[in-house]
């Protein structure tokens, strides 16, 4: 995510992120881990995981696609009118 | 008695209502402004009198059995023998008489010594008073000292709170005419303006009658005054007054300069006075004269003694004794020794009160300790300065106010002032003030107070009278003259002859007051003030002259020796046979010194009178022109002067001799009527038509003075010039031989059967002597030493004592008689005869003349003396001022815009403004450098993220150790 220049490749990685992060949720919320738990406290904060990684990886297309409609390139760092 | 109060404090704030009546109401009232304050005087006239009546009945004079009176020394009853003594003095007389037990075997002799009674073994008895407040203002402090508003009521309050009142009624009568000028505009032809013309303003009628009303609540305060402290309030008010009244004409440099000074002269002489208040409030711990009932705050009454009590306590038989005060105050004792072993001399209270400091006992026995050395100390003669002091003190007060040398000089100049103002102000009220204050204060003068008083009322007197034989102002001869009485009435009170000079001032009032409202007439008609304008005015103004006559003639003395005489001679033959046995009394020549003089005066006196009146009114008129216009004043004016000519005639008589002059008078004022004399000047109402139709006017004087012009229109010139000619004179001799005769034998047969009647009702006593001597101060009856000076002061009544008779009061009225002839036949030879040149007089004598005529000096003396100094100073201090001390200021205004330029500079630019921008500079950077950090590179952002949440997972692991669920 932080070394793809590739606007996909970004979005790859954030993908990457947001599952990695659900494994630990489900690992660290199993009965292994925690003694107080129902059981399914992190398959179902995963579960919000996968939503949200969902919508955002469509929003996140949806600007890729408007980046590239404008600048006829999708590579991040073309992306820097917002400094400043 | 108990309304007494109340009446008095009506009659003094009638005056003050109606001040400020007219204050307000100036415009409405116009010139109804004069009644509101003539009623007001009047009101306070006929309460005044309303209150004689009253004191009459509790208190009559001494020497008639009449009911009621109980303070009464000794009352000896058999002496009918004495009383029938014909005498001049024929009622002093009978005032001895009754109230002296017969002299004991060897009394003649009187005991010399300091404060012997020298009449007899009888206690000074008090004199009838009645003192009390109105109202305390405040008191302060331990003793505590009492500002209140008091009244002091005796025989001396009564008979000036009359005379002032009569004379001020009088008087506004009188100025309702003399003041008409000022109920329309005015052309005041001694203004001139810078354009050449002369000044035209509005009449200022009410504020002269505001002013008047002031006058009269001032004087009479001053009179119902029972503080000392009161008397200054109302002395500066009566001050005042006097400078608005003079000041009248204010758009008259000549008036206002005079206002002015007349107020300072009078300044100076208060210093002296409020000198003296200091020493008596310090010493004696109170300013009234009565005595004092207080509440203390634990509810306990005290009384307090009053000044007169203080100094003239029960105790030492009301003899002057040093108070405990002073003596205290200046008591010395020695407290060490030098190194060459002489006595250090300390204060011997101190020495007590240290001495006393340390002992259980402390302050009670100090003070008992400080009583008993007291007698001692007083006898060793501490103190006593202060006494002198204190008396020196109200006497430079009087000074001023009564014109006295060296203060004379404001008064000549008062003549500025409207004549009304002239005749009520500065000859019978506020110059008497001074008067009545010495009179007044009599118990706590010392013998040597008296001294200084005589000196300077020989002083004075001489003074007055010379200067007036050169003045050619009739105002100004009448301003001497009064500056002259003056000092012969202080003259005769520093000679011990306290009733003397008190009747003096009684009587003088009357006539001089008299004098100037007829010579107001007279500059009325002629327009003028200067006496070589005038002559033969007699035949113009027959009522003027003739009173005018009364007033000389009452201001010279004129009598039939030891029988009868005018007010005049009364109360001058008092104050010469008081002069003379002072002289007896002291037999050296420096004590009748003060005899000589006061003859002197009294011949001087005559004589520039009689100048006066021969140079106005006999002879041929001086200037045709003045001589054509002048007439006889309206009645509003003519009246009161003769209402006052006739007090002039009789204040002083024995009441009961009135009958006499009551008849005579009646034969006067008949025939006049008879003759027409008043025709003249007051025509009826059918002649007024008959002038209107002829266009001759028979009477132009007459018509002129029925539609109140004082200037005749000159359309009526040609014809008056005409018709004085033609005009009937009054006829040569009106006075027939059988009508004087019918005159005589009816004046003496009425006036002995209504003397017989008045005196069948017992109050054959009361005259203006008698009832002056119930106001005696208590004490003064008795000779006096003083303690620095080794002359004796005889007392009054020693003069009259039968035993006296031809060594005193014999000399002294025929010496009197001789005075006054002397004196008319010397200014008949000049004036009227003229056997004697004026003229080459006066270039025989020019040093003297000129000395004379330029008021000896003392104008020119002060301002080189005071005023050119002041000026010197003055200017340097302006020099000073302008130099350096508004350099110095304008230097300091520099010096601040300098370094407020500077401190801008400094203080604001550099540090206030540089801390501002440099604040705002380093935000700014950090601003800038905050900005490197948005690249806009996502990468970078993206490891941000990385980075932070790095970050936070670290600091949480720091803080959060987990434990693993079980």
């Amino acid at each position: 995510m932080a070394t793809k220049r590739n606007a996909i490749g970004v979005l790859l990685g954030i993908e990457l992120v947001l599952n990695g992060a659900n494994l630990n949720f489900v690992a660290f919320g199993s009965r292994f881990l925690r003694s107080d738990t129902i059981g399914l406290d992190g398959e179902l904060m995963a579960l919000f995981v996968i939503v949200l990684a969902a919508a955002e990886a469509a929003v996140a297309l949806a600007i890729a696609l408007n980046f590239y409609n404008n600048h006829t390139t999708i590579d991040v760092d073309h992306a820097d009118e917002l400094k400043g | 008695m108990e309304h007494l109060p109340t009446i008095y404090g009506a009659a003094v704030l009638l005056p003050l209502a109606s001040f400020f009546i007219i204050l307000i109401f100036a415009q409405q009232l116009g010139k109804f402004a004069a009644w509101v304050a003539t009623s007001a005087i009047l009101v306070a006239g006929l309460l005044s009198f309303l209150a004689l009546g009253t004191w009459l009945t509790h208190h009559w004079p001494a020497g008639v059995h009449h009911g009621g009176h109980e303070e009464h020394a000794a009352p000896v009853h058999g002496e009918a023998g004495a009383r029938n003594q014909k005498s001049e003095s024929g009622y002093f007389v009978a005032l001895i008489q009754e109230s002296v037990p017969p002299p004991a075997p060897g009394h003649e002799t009187a005991a010399h010594g300091a404060n012997e009674a020298g009449h007899g073994e009888h206690e000074a008895a008090e004199k009838p008073v009645k003192a009390g407040e109105y109202y305390t203002l405040g008191q302060f402090g331990p003793r505590p000292l009492r500002i209140t508003i008091s009244y002091y009521v005796d025989a001396l309050t009564v008979l000036m709170f009359c005379m002032v009142t009569f004379i001020a009624t009088c008087i506004h009568f009188y100025a309702i005419g003399y003041m008409h000028d000022e109920l329309t505009e005015v052309k005041d032809k001694e203004v001139a303006l810078s354009t050449g013309k002369f000044l035209e303003r509005p009449g200022r009628y009410p504020r002269f009658f505001q002013y008047l009303s002031l006058f009269c609540f001032s004087m009479l305060g001053l009179v119902l005054s029972g503080n000392i402290a009161m008397v200054f309030v109302f002395w500066e008010l009566v001050g005042i007054c006097s400078y608005f009244l003079i000041g009248f004409y204010v758009e008259r440099k000549s008036a206002s300069t005079a206002a002015n000074k007349a107020f300072i002269v009078n300044r100076v002489g208060d210093f002296g006075m409020i000198i003296g208040l200091m020493v008596i409030w310090s010493t004696l711990g109170t300013f009234s004269f009565g005595p004092v009932s207080w509440t203390d705050d634990a509810g306990m009454n005290h009384e307090d003694p009053g000044i007169f009590d203080i100094v003239r306590p029960a105790a030492a038989n009301h003899q002057l004794i040093v108070p405990d005060g002073m003596v205290q105050a200046d008591a010395k004792e020695p407290t060490g020794e030098t190194r060459h072993g002489k006595p250090v001399m300390g204060s011997g209270v101190a020495d007590i009160v240290r001495d006393h400091a340390s002992s259980r006992a402390g302050l009670e026995s100090a003070d008992s300790e400080i009583a008993a050395r007291t007698p001692d100390w007083r006898a060793q003669g501490y103190g006593y300065w202060l006494l002198v002091l204190a008396g020196l003190g109200i006497f430079c007060g009087c000074v001023g106010k009564s014109a006295q040398f060296p203060l004379h000089v404001w008064l000549p100049d008062a003549m500025e002032g409207p004549t009304p103002v002239s005749a009520l102000v500065h000859s019978a009220t506020m110059v008497a003030a001074g008067v009545y204050l010495v009179g007044r204060f009599f118990p706590v003068f010392t013998p040597e107070v008296l001294l200084v008083i005589a000196t300077i009322g020989a002083i004075t007197m001489l003074l007055g009278a010379s200067i007036a034989f050169t003045a050619f102002d009739i105002k100004r001869v009448l301003a001497y003259s009064t500056v002259s009485q003056l000092g012969l009435m202080m003259l005769a009170l520093g000679l011990g002859g306290w009733l003397a000079g008190l009747m003096h001032l009684v009587t003088h009032a009357f006539f001089k007051s008299m004098l100037f409202m007829c010579s107001g007439s007279v500059i009325h008609a002629v327009h003028s003030n200067d006496m070589r304008k005038m002559g033969g005015l007699y035949k113009k103004m027959p009522v003027t002259a003739i009173t005018m006559l009364i007033g000389c003639l009452a201001i010279a003395g004129v009598s039939v020796p030891f029988i009868v005489g005018f007010s005049g001679y009364y109360s001058k033959d008092a104050i010469l046979e008081q002069a003379l046995s002072f002289w007896r009394a002291n037999q050296t020549p420096q004590a009748g010194l003060f005899f000589v003089l006061a003859l002197l005066g009294a011949a001087m006196t005559t004589t520039y009178m009689f100048r006066m009146w021969f140079m106005t009114f006999a002879g041929q008129p001086r200037d045709h022109h003045a001589y054509d216009h002048a007439h006889e004043s309206p009645p509003v004016m003519y009246m009161p002067v003769v209402v006052l000519s006739v007090l002039a005639v009789s204040v002083a008589w024995n009441y009961q001799y009135i009958g006499y002059f009551a008849i005579a008078a009646a034969f006067f004022v008949g025939r006049a009527l008879q003759q027409g004399w008043f025709k003249y000047i007051r025509p009826s109402h059918a002649e007024h038509e008959d002038v209107e139709h002829e266009t001759a006017a028979h009477y132009p004087v007459a018509h002129h003075a029925q539609t109140g012009h004082v200037f005749p229109a000159h359309a009526h010139a040609p014809e008056a010039t005409v018709l004085h000619g033609a005009r009937p004179a009054p006829s040569e001799s009106p006075l027939t031989w059988g009508w004087v005769a019918l005159m005589l034998v009816c004046t003496v047969v009425g006036g002995f059967v209504l003397q017989k009647g008045i005196a069948s009702r017992g109050i054959e006593g009361l005259s203006l002597a008698a009832l002056l001597e119930q106001a005696r101060p208590t004490g003064t009856l008795a000779d006096a030493t003083g303690a620095w000076t080794k002359w004796r002061w005889p007392n009054e009544h020693f003069a009259h004592e039968p035993a006296n008779f031809s060594t005193i009061v014999v000399p002294a009225t025929l010496l009197a008689s001789a005075s006054w002839v002397g004196g008319i036949l010397l200014a008949g030879a000049f004036f009227w005869w003229r056997a004697l040149n004026a003229e080459d007089v006066r270039r025989q004598f020019a040093p003297i003349y000129s000395l004379l005529s330029n008021k000896w000096w003392f104008d020119e003396l002060y301002d080189a003396i005071f005023i050119q100094p002041t000026m010197v100073v003055s200017r340097v201090i302006a020099g000073i001022d302008k130099r350096w001390i508004d350099g110095f200021l304008d230097w300091l205004a520099r010096s601040c815009v300098w370094f407020s330029r500077v401190w801008d500079m400094i203080a604001d630019r550099t540090l206030v403004d540089g801390f501002v921008n440099l604040l705002a500079a380093w935000t700014y950077s950090l601003g800038v450098s905050l900005h490197a950090v948005q690249t806009g590179r996502i990468r970078q952002y993206v490891m941000f993220i990385v980075i932070g949440a790095f970050a936070i997972f670290f600091l949480i692991s720091l803080f959060w150790s987990p434990t693993l669920a079980r």
